[in-house]
């Protein structure tokens, strides 16, 4: 699990803030919760056409179950493998909650949290670098995130099980555009009420 | 913006009331499943109905004030929605907010479907089934190619299709709702399949809270283990309904829909 090549590419993301690169096939990204409990939202568009892109639904159902967890493959909407999961020292990862919005945000705390920074709003600045809009905003991942989903269908953000430090790995499996977003939510347990850096190291393929 | 342990502490204060709200007083209070045949709809009150043959697909306008029956008429038929609002089709159903702000993957009557804009689509004014999925998604080529041999019309196709016929394409298609679908999970998360759960003539009646276009695919969902697939015709009736009184079951049934409500009452006042 512990790769010791250096990183070709690495960088500190501030708490709240957005991020994307393109990764080479083959390349790994690794995504470090700094300080932990701090969830870090994700989408993938394959680099070359990017209305191939990221799906939670195909990818839930490809694996057969509801969690993101080592080895899993996310798929993209024409039934690709984007990337995969290829290390995990948290374990606990979701794709079924989608990301916060100032609009989602007043409908679940209240309208005065319509006024305060979320994910969607970095998505959308973040995408529009790259021609993208919010139309392109699918159902993303939630690396750090603990939703767990019990036989009753009750859905619930609960504390993060992510220690400082912990870290996930995901490998691309053909050239895709990764865009993250460092989420800002202090309404609920996801980051602990309290968001805070991460940080992201792209690596080589081992020769 | 670092937090206070003053912030934290009333954050996470109001977090666990909500979702004691959420998850212990709101499915007390809703109500219980239409009856089988019950919710007839008066004649003059019907706009159109239309029956849509397995595999197929079709595409609804329906306005503000209208609803949709959908109507799985061999108790064998799963059907996948998808949907914007007319005027902004950027706006459209969002299946994670829909159980992410109701606290439950599981939407029966007297739920509703939102937007990605924190307004409502969609209220389920009847249900007889209250099995439905918005985790796992339609059929794709990959997933028929897998489940039957070779590849089937698919719910994935039938979007696209739908979405090219009014100016939209594969940017558009968002995660689907699929009516009558028992997708359950187990203690670890795997994916299960309830057939005990449906029955012929099982329905749903959407109330559409804003004006919209929907899509309708009526294939076999990908967990639905019958071989050959399961599918029957299903019926869509569009007809006339009265608009959401206050004390409406969709909009009282907890402190999220009322806001929700009240945002899309917004784009009308």
């Amino acid at each position: 699990m512990t790769n010791l090549c250096e990183p070709a590419y690495a960088s500190d993301v501030p708490s709240e803030r957005p991020w994307s690169r393109v990764l080479r096939k083959g390349q790994t990204l690794r995504i470090i919760d700094s300080e932990g409990q701090q969830a870090v939202d994700a989408l993938l568009y394959a680099a070359g056409d990017p209305s191939e892109r990221y799906s939670s639904q195909d990818t839930l159902r490809v694996q057969g179950s509801a969690y993101v967890e080592l080895g899993t493959k996310l798929m993209s909407n024409r039934g690709r493998v984007m990337a995969h999961i290829t290390a995990d020292t948290c374990g606990q990862h979701d794709t079924s909650a989608g990301c916060c919005s100032c609009e989602s945000n007043a409908v679940r705390f209240g309208e005065a949290t319509k006024y305060q920074h979320a994910c969607r709003e970095n998505f959308i600045l973040e995408l529009s670098k790259h021609g993208l809009t919010k139309r392109d905003i699918v159902s993303n991942l939630n690396f750090f995130m603990n939703v767990p989903i019990d036989t009753d269908g009750n859905f619930t953000v609960v504390d993060g099980i992510s220690a400082p430090g912990n870290f996930v790995d995901v490998t691309a499996d053909m050239d895709v555009l990764f865009v993250i977003s460092n989420c800002p939510q202090v309404n609920n347990p996801c980051n602990g009420f309290n968001p805070t850096p991460i940080r992201v190291e792209i690596r080589d393929p081992v020769a | 913006m670092a937090q206070t342990q003053q912030d934290i502490e009333a954050h996470r204060r109001r977090y666990e009331e909500l979702r004691a709200a959420g998850q212990e007083l709101t499915p007390k209070g809703l109500p219980k499943p239409t009856a089988l045949g019950g919710a007839p709809i008066a004649s003059d009150a019907v706009i159109h109905r239309e029956h849509v043959p397995p595999g197929w697909y079709t595409t609804i306008r329906l306005r503000r004030g209208e609803a949709l029956r959908i109507i799985d008429e061999s108790g064998r038929s799963s059907v996948s929605l998808i949907g914007w609002r007319e005027e902004d089709t950027s706006e459209r159903i969002n299946c994670a907010d829909t159980v992410k702000v109701q606290w439950s993957a599981a939407i029966s009557k007297g739920r509703v479907i939102l937007s990605d804009m924190g307004r409502v689509l969609l209220s389920l004014i009847e249900d007889t089934c209250g099995a439905h999925d918005l985790l796992v998604g339609g059929s794709t080529p990959a997933s028929t190619q897998a489940a039957y041999g070779t590849p089937t019309r698919n719910t994935q196709e039938n979007f696209l299709a739908a979405a090219a016929k009014i100016g939209l394409d594969v940017r558009d298609i968002s995660p689907c709702v699929t009516f009558f679908a028992p997708v359950m999970l187990d203690a670890k998360g795997r994916f299960l399949w309830k057939p005990e759960r449906k029955r012929a003539g099982d329905f749903v009646d959407l109330r559409a809270e804003m004006n919209l276009i929907l899509v309708a695919s009526n294939c076999a969902h990908p967990l639905d283990p019958s071989r050959p697939a399961a599918t029957g015709a299903v019926t869509l009736i569009t007809h006339k309904v009265t608009s959401p009184a206050p004390d409406d079951l969709c909009r009282t049934a907890s402190p999220e829909a009322a806001r929700a409500f009240t945002f899309t009452e917004r784009l009308f006042a």
